[in-house]
């Protein structure tokens, strides 16, 4: 494919996205701003404060706990859905009817408005009324997810790989299907294992697409809030508060501008570092693909 | 294990053969449907039944929970409401977007890497950062509490969602189309309108689908910037949970409700359903 030309009144296709995107995420991005710098006594009255709410909040124990718990909630999905995903799309029909009905029934849960995910799993694990729970009970285990921190993270964890797990595998499948035959034919003929065909084949052709899963479950999972939100409210206690839920109660329920202001910028900032690594990867891996 | 390329290896059972793959994809959809199945049970229950029993299978299968939703305002009015601004949203990003994939995908100009980039940043910022600056903005215009707030308030991911699907749908349209039918006298409007759009019409129609998705699962905004006009289902359905004396039939009957426009699409786009939750990167 041969360069694309340089025309600068591209712009113009450009700007009502621009504008648009600009008035609905620079201008609020803006007011968090000033709010983070500003102290007020009301009555619209502010005042200078300086870094005074970043050093709040970036000394503050209940973010640390909230960011730790988010780091270890993000990281616990990714080892489960990742190798699962992968695991289920190499086991999912190449073609024909039965193809098209796993990728429709696996393609279910991403469909489904989050706070209904949230409250179909509160109801599946309830003791009293839930086929899960009832069921867990029944086998003389002793599960609560409104009482027991550990039982609630538990329960968020499997919602979550029930929810996303598809995403990773319907990525890994597109992947595996722009393999060529002539490819596993001649791993054939050199009687290759089963392991080999795997990591030397198949792995490396869904590299492009597994590291966009990996990075889209990352981002998903570190902003997480509908989910966990309905299901658990970030209890008992403050167990699994994550940050999301942490910054919405801060900021709307107790009204903290400063401090959730401040917080905001911080969550923001490192979601773009993030953004900007997986941006970098993915248009090295773009060009790769393009020299070939 | 040579076999294994060609086919996957067979578990031999008592009467019948059963491919390993088979049953792994069989039991990951059992776990997936388990819990839907349960919602769906739930929504056909009584109260009493709910409550007092266990029961695989409603024992006297009732419509109540869904006459419920379908004849208080309070609550179809959440439905409604919500296919309002989610439609509203989905035209604006389609639109918006239209133009600006086709320059990504045909030219280069000043800055377009970090627009690009800028773009995508959006797709990955938090809702709950932008809870409270929503909330500020579209009261300070007089605008809380209306579709349209929410419809621009959920822009701010869908249009760089229908940026990035619509450009990699135009990638796969070579450009001799688009000279050959300048060289032919075309406009560049009539050429987009005319030539162009059937081409991706494809794309359009999954970057549509992703937009009201989107839109119509998303809680946290919706919920922010409404009230009671333009108060979504999701903002129904979460205040029936936090209200004492919970009514589990009309709630799990108001989750197959919402479940069902995304059920019923998923089938015209189920080819085009990895490349659009990659965000056309596929």
């Amino acid at each position: 494919m041969s360069e694309k030309p340089v025309n600068h009144r591209a712009w113009f296709m450009v700007l009502p996205v621009v504008a648009l995107v600009a008035f609905s995420a620079v201008l609020p991005l803006m007011t968090v701003v000033n709010y983070s710098v500003q102290d007020t006594f009301g009555n619209n009255q502010f005042f200078w404060a300086g870094t005074d709410w970043f050093e709040q909040i970036l000394s503050d124990p209940r973010i640390h706990n909230a960011f730790l718990r988010q780091i270890l909630f993000s990281g616990i999905v990714l080892i489960i859905q990742v190798p699962l995903g992968v695991y289920i799309a190499l086991h999912m029909p190449k073609k024909g009817v039965w193809a098209s009905v796993c990728l429709i029934l696996m393609a279910l849960p991403l469909l489904i408005p989050w706070n209904v995910v949230g409250t179909i799993w509160q109801i599946f694990g309830r003791v009293d009324i839930g086929l899960l729970g009832k069921t867990l009970a029944s086998l003389g285990i002793d599960y609560n997810y409104t009482q027991n921190p550990i039982d609630a993270w538990v329960t968020i964890i499997v919602m979550d790989v029930w929810h996303w797990t598809s995403l990773v595998a319907l990525l890994a499948y597109a992947g595996l299907r722009s393999i060529p035959d002539a490819y596993y034919q001649a791993a054939k003929i050199d009687q290759a294992s089963r392991w080999a065909v795997f990591r030397y084949i198949e792995l490396p052709k869904m590299k492009g697409v597994l590291l966009i899963a990996i990075l889209l479950r990352f981002m998903d999972s570190f902003m997480i809030y509908t989910e966990p939100f309905v299901v658990t409210g970030g209890g008992p206690g403050n167990s699994t508060t994550l940050l999301s839920i942490d910054l919405v109660k801060m900021a709307i329920g107790q009204f903290d501008l400063g401090p959730a202001a401040a917080f905001s910028i911080v969550y923001f900032l490192i979601i773009l570092l993030l953004s900007w690594v997986f941006y970098t990867v993915m248009t090295a891996e773009d060009a790769k693909e393009a020299k070939q | 294990m040579t076999e294994a390329v060609a086919a996957r290896p067979s578990v031999a059972l008592p009467g019948l053969r059963v491919s390993r793959s088979a049953v792994v994809c069989a039991l990951y959809i059992l776990f997936l449907m388990l819990p839907i199945y349960w919602l769906v049970n739930m929504s056909f229950k009584t109260n009493e039944e709910i409550l007092s029993s266990f029961t695989l299978w409603p024992a006297e299968p009732t419509l109540r929970n869904y006459a419920v939703i379908f004849t208080d305002p309070s609550w179809y009015m959440g439905y409604v409401n919500s296919i309002i601004y989610v439609v509203m949203n989905t035209v604006i990003s389609i639109t918006v977007a239209l133009p600006a994939a086709y320059a990504f995908s045909r030219y280069r100009f000043l800055g377009d890497k970090h627009l690009f980039f800028w773009l995508l940043t959006n797709r990955m910022a938090p809702p709950a950062v932008f809870a409270l600056p929503f909330f500020q903005l579209y009261s300070a215009i007089g605008l809380f509490d209306t579709h349209i707030a929410i419809a621009l308030a959920h822009c701010l991911f869908n249009v760089p969602l229908a940026v990035w699907i619509l450009e990699g749908f135009m990638r796969g349209v070579p450009r001799e189309i688009d000279e050959t039918a300048f060289i032919d006298g075309y406009s560049w409007p009539r050429f987009f309108v005319k030539i162009f759009m059937p081409l991706i019409a494809s794309g359009i129609g999954v970057a549509a689908f992703f937009c009201f998705m989107f839109s119509w699962v998303e809680l946290l905004l919706s919920r922010t910037l409404a009230s009671v006009d333009a108060k979504s289902i999701a903002a129904t359905m979460t205040r029936t949970v936090s209200a004492s004396g919970l009514d589990w039939g009309v709630l799990a009957a108001a989750g197959v409700l919402t479940i069902i426009p995304g059920a019923l699409v998923i089938y015209f786009v189920r080819n085009y359903i990895a490349k659009g939750f990659a965000l056309g990167r596929v």
